[in-house]
């Protein structure tokens, strides 16, 4: 693997993992209000 | 070499996602009765990743296909951009996640019509019909009807007329949407065996079987105001859309394509059939709001 590849794979590696985050993290605060919301039912 | 997230993406059919989220906001919006807007916020994603979902199993499934067609030769598995097993576990995580989540958020009913739409498309259609039966967008448009569907049973529960009927508009409005599409692409399919209905039973059968689908969806998307699930706006728009659609396929059935033909009407149909069925779902929801509002439009009566 070149320099370049080896900048480009942390790169990709970088920016998944940051969305995988983002996507847990927006989870957390669904099922948050989800169950807020059914506690009141 | 990690795929970048934005093939994990694309892999979700962004495009097609918008109409599916459409169609599943207005089913939920049209319903009688209420649903909380975190619920009924969850109930739409569901109904969108549960597409998404399916859309990745469809091309997981058809990536040799998808290499042999120029318009889809550019997709991550075809461009070689994803590893196909990650496209399949993909595809199973979030439609399982999809569903479970709908279920435990939303009820099971709509999870479980959810499931279907999702195993419809993705089994029935993508991997049973479409390489084997000329008939694959007739039957297989089930699977894009699902989402008003899914939308109504989350506010109310069970399965009444209404959401019948706007299942069969869309089931109805699949085969010529689809079929104006296969006849300005029909060489690509032939190429990759799809035995899409101008490949298989020619040109001129195709035209007047769009022009038979179309006839029936005049009396098909205005029966929603017959059986007095809307008010006459709805109902009279309905109408008014509808023949401008049968009006566009006259002309595709009425000719034949030459030599190096342009196939404007057929794009012309194709373009329509789109703005139509967004029109006809958001008069439907204009119709609902109108009338549980009190809001002064003429013909809003349910």
């Amino acid at each position: 693997m070149t320099p370049q590849d080896e900048a480009e794979y942390r790169r990709r590696q970088k920016s998944r993992n940051w969305v995988v985050g983002g996507v847990l993290m927006f989870f957390v605060v669904l099922f948050y209000a989800i169950t807020i919301v059914r506690m009141g039912d | 070499m990690p795929t970048d997230w934005r093939d994990f993406f694309a892999l979700t059919k962004p495009g097609v996602m918008r109409l599916v989220i459409f169609t599943g906001l207005c089913g939920l919006l049209a319903a009688p009765g209420s649903i909380h807007p975190v619920i009924g916020f969850t109930a739409v994603l569901c109904i969108a990743i549960g597409a998404g979902g399916s859309a990745a199993l469809n091309q997981w499934w058809e990536a040799d296909i998808d290499a042999g067609m120029k318009r889809t030769s550019k997709r991550p598995l075809p461009a070689g951009r994803m590893a196909r097993e990650d496209a399949r576990n993909f595809g199973i995580l979030i439609s399982a996640a999809s569903v479970g989540i709908m279920g435990l958020a939303v009820g099971w009913l709509a999870a479980s019509i959810l499931a279907v739409a999702i195993i419809y498309y993705a089994v029935v259609y993508t991997i049973w019909l479409k390489p084997n039966t000329p008939q694959n967008i007739v039957i297989g448009g089930g699977a894009g009807a699902f989402p008003p569907m899914i939308g109504w049973v989350a506010v109310t529960g069970d399965i009444t007329m209404m959401p019948i009927l706007l299942f069969a508009i869309i089931f109805m409005w699949t085969p010529p949407h689809f079929w104006a599409l296969a006849l300005f692409v029909q060489s690509d399919y032939a190429k990759v065996g799809i035995p899409m209905m101008p490949v298989v039973k020619g040109e001129a059968s195709t035209r007047k079987q769009i022009l038979i689908y179309s006839i029936l969806l005049v009396p098909l998307a205005a029966s929603p105001w017959f059986v007095g699930g809307t008010g006459a706006f709805y109902g009279i728009i309905a109408l008014a859309l509808s023949l401008i659609f049968l009006a566009l396929s006259l002309p595709v059935a009425m000719r034949r394509s030459q030599e190096e033909d342009a196939m404007k009407p057929e794009k012309r149909l194709f373009a329509f059939s789109i703005i139509y069925l967004f029109a006809l779902f958001g008069v439907l929801v204009i119709d609902r709001i109108a009338d549980y509002q009190g809001w002064p439009i003429p013909g809003v009566t349910a």
